[in-house]
Order: C-alpha cells, then sequence, then structure tokens
C-alpha cells in the first residue's frame, strides 16, 4: 500500500521504507496536503472499490499507513 | 510636459527548449537522451536544490518553475524587494491544453484532482510565487506566437508605473513533447549582465537557441 501511495501521490523521491507505518500522513508528518487527501480517496475506490462515504471519517482513516489498512481491512471483512 | 519612460534593464534571462537549460544565452544542462518527463526530471536534479512539490506540478509548471529557477538563482536577491513588490508576467500559446487533455483522460476511470488544480494556465505563476515568496501583480496571456513588444510595453508599463519593482516576464509553453520557455528578470537598475529592455533585445535571447 505504500507503494500505491507513492504511485498516486507521484512522491518520486519517497521510497516505501522511508513511510513509517504510524507516521502522520499530514502536516508534520508526510507533509501531504488537501489535494492528496483527495487523491487517497481515489486509491481507495481504485484499487479496493471503497467509496469514503462519510467525509467526516477521512481524519481518522487517513491519519496513517496502520489506519488506512484497518480501515480496508474492515471494509473487506465485512463484505467477505 | 511628457514624462518619457526610463529605461528598465534584463539583469538575468533563462531558456529552455530542445532539452537544454541557457542561462543568459549560455547552456548550463543539458541532457538530451530522455523524453521531455525525463528532461524535466534531471534538470531539477541538477538543481540540487529540495522541494518534493516539484514532482507533483504538471509538465508547464515544472517547466516554467525550472525556468525561474535557473533565471533567479546568482543573479536576485529578494530581500531587496517586497514581496509585493516582485510580479509574474507569463504568455504562451497553448494554455494549459497538455494537463486539460491528460484531466479529461483520466475522467474516463477516475477524475484525477491532482491534475484538476492544474488545468489552468496560471497555475505555474502560482508555483513560482509560492516558491520566492513573490506577491505582486501576476498575469497570464494567450498568444498565438511570442509577442516581445507586448511583454515590453506592459511590463514596461508596470515597472514604471511602480505597480511593480521588478518583474518575472516571458513565455512557457507546453503541448505533448513540444515546449519551450524563456524568462527575463526585469528590473530598474543595470545588474552585471544587463541589457536593455527593449522588444528587440528580448527577441535576441528568445531565439539564442536558433529557434
Amino acid at each position: 500500500m505504500k507503494r500505491q501511495i507513492i504511485e498516486q501521490l507521484n512522491m518520486q523521491d519517497i521510497t516505501p521504507e522511508d513511510i513509517g507505518d504510524d507516521q502522520p500522513l499530514f502536516v508534520e508528518g508526510l507533509g501531504l496536503d488537501s489535494i492528496d487527501a483527495l487523491e487517497l480517496i481515489v486509491l481507495l475506490q481504485q484499487h479496493y472499490k471503497i467509496k469514503l462515504s462519510n467525509a467526516d471519517d477521512g481524519p481518522k482513516v487517513f491519519r496513517s499507513v496502520r489506519t488506512m489498512a484497518e480501515y480496508i481491512m474492515a471494509h473487506q471483512a465485512q463484505n467477505a | 510636459m511628457i514624462h518619457l519612460p526610463d529605461q528598465l534593464y534584463i539583469n538575468a534571462s533563462s531558456l529552455i527548449s530542445q532539452q537544454v537549460v541557457y542561462k543568459d544565452r549560455r547552456p548550463v544542462f543539458s541532457d538530451q537522451g530522455s523524453d521531455l518527463q525525463g528532461f524535466l526530471r534531471s534538470a531539477y536534479q541538477g538543481l540540487q536544490v529540495n522541494y518534493p512539490k516539484f514532482y507533483k506540478m504538471d509538465n508547464l509548471s515544472k517547466l516554467g518553475w525550472l525556468c525561474a529557477e535557473w533565471l533567479l538563482r546568482d543573479h536576485f536577491s529578494g530581500e531587496v524587494y517586497r514581496p509585493q513588490d516582485v510580479g509574474v508576467v507569463l504568455s504562451n500559446a497553448n494554455a494549459s491544453l497538455d494537463t486539460d487533455i491528460r484531466y479529461f483522460e483520466s475522467t474516463r476511470q477516475f477524475a484525477s484532482p491532482a491534475l484538476f488544480v492544474y488545468t489552468l494556465p496560471n497555475i505555474v505563476i502560482g508555483e513560482i510565487c509560492i516558491r520566492h515568496h513573490f506577491q505582486g501583480e501576476n498575469a497570464f496571456f494567450i498568444f498565438e506566437h511570442f509577442d516581445a513588444n507586448f511583454i515590453e510595453q506592459y511590463v514596461g508599463n508596470l515597472v514604471n508605473n511602480n505597480i511593480l519593482q521588478a518583474c518575472i516576464c516571458g513565455w512557457v509553453d507546453c503541448l505533448g513533447d513540444g515546449y519551450k520557455a524563456a524568462l527575463f528578470l526585469v528590473e530598474k537598475k543595470p545588474g552585471p549582465q544587463a541589457m536593455e529592455f527593449t522588444a528587440e533585445n528580448i527577441l535576441t535571447i528568445y531565439h539564442s537557441d536558433n529557434g
């Protein structure tokens, strides 16, 4: 998923190893911005067929790679 | 009494064309082995600056940003001016069509927000202003061809009327693999490499790649 994030956000000077599992994705962490947040929503739709139905969930879901992975796994378990 | 406009000066110029970067009409970087995308990346790496947002820009913004970076290094001290005294006036023939097409293609599957934000030609001005903290007057004009007379008159008017004290102006155009960027740093006082800010000199610099 780190590789997908790097590709989706065109972060060509960053490797998957540079992103910590619990590192904040926004502001003081990876420094992502609001456009990147929209790209992450597209990533969820494109790769995992997940539509983020409640915008208020965004900050919680996109806090880190781990929270994103947990959200995806929970969604997949729900739809299994 | 008629007040004649003061003589202004081109204190620096930069040109990017045919995989070569020129500073003050001398080639300073070249990478003939790449396509445009690869060339822009290697030209950025050649600058040895750390600006990760560069990678997220569209080709038009990358081109203008790189050209401004070469233009302003060595010759320009931003501390001399207040942010609102430095402006950017650009022009081109293809507006943001290069990215408009890419964005349209992305909408067939998932419309890309990152592409959408570059579907205006003046975004390149924003990228240059953010990088260098410029807050002065800016404008982007679409012309069929590079118009040195217009640049001389429009920018001359802005600086002679003290709307700006310095202006980065010129041409940044990109569509597919075709591209050219030529920027000029215009100021009131002549620097060591100064040329008079005239349409003739603007054209001489613009064609210094023999293009």
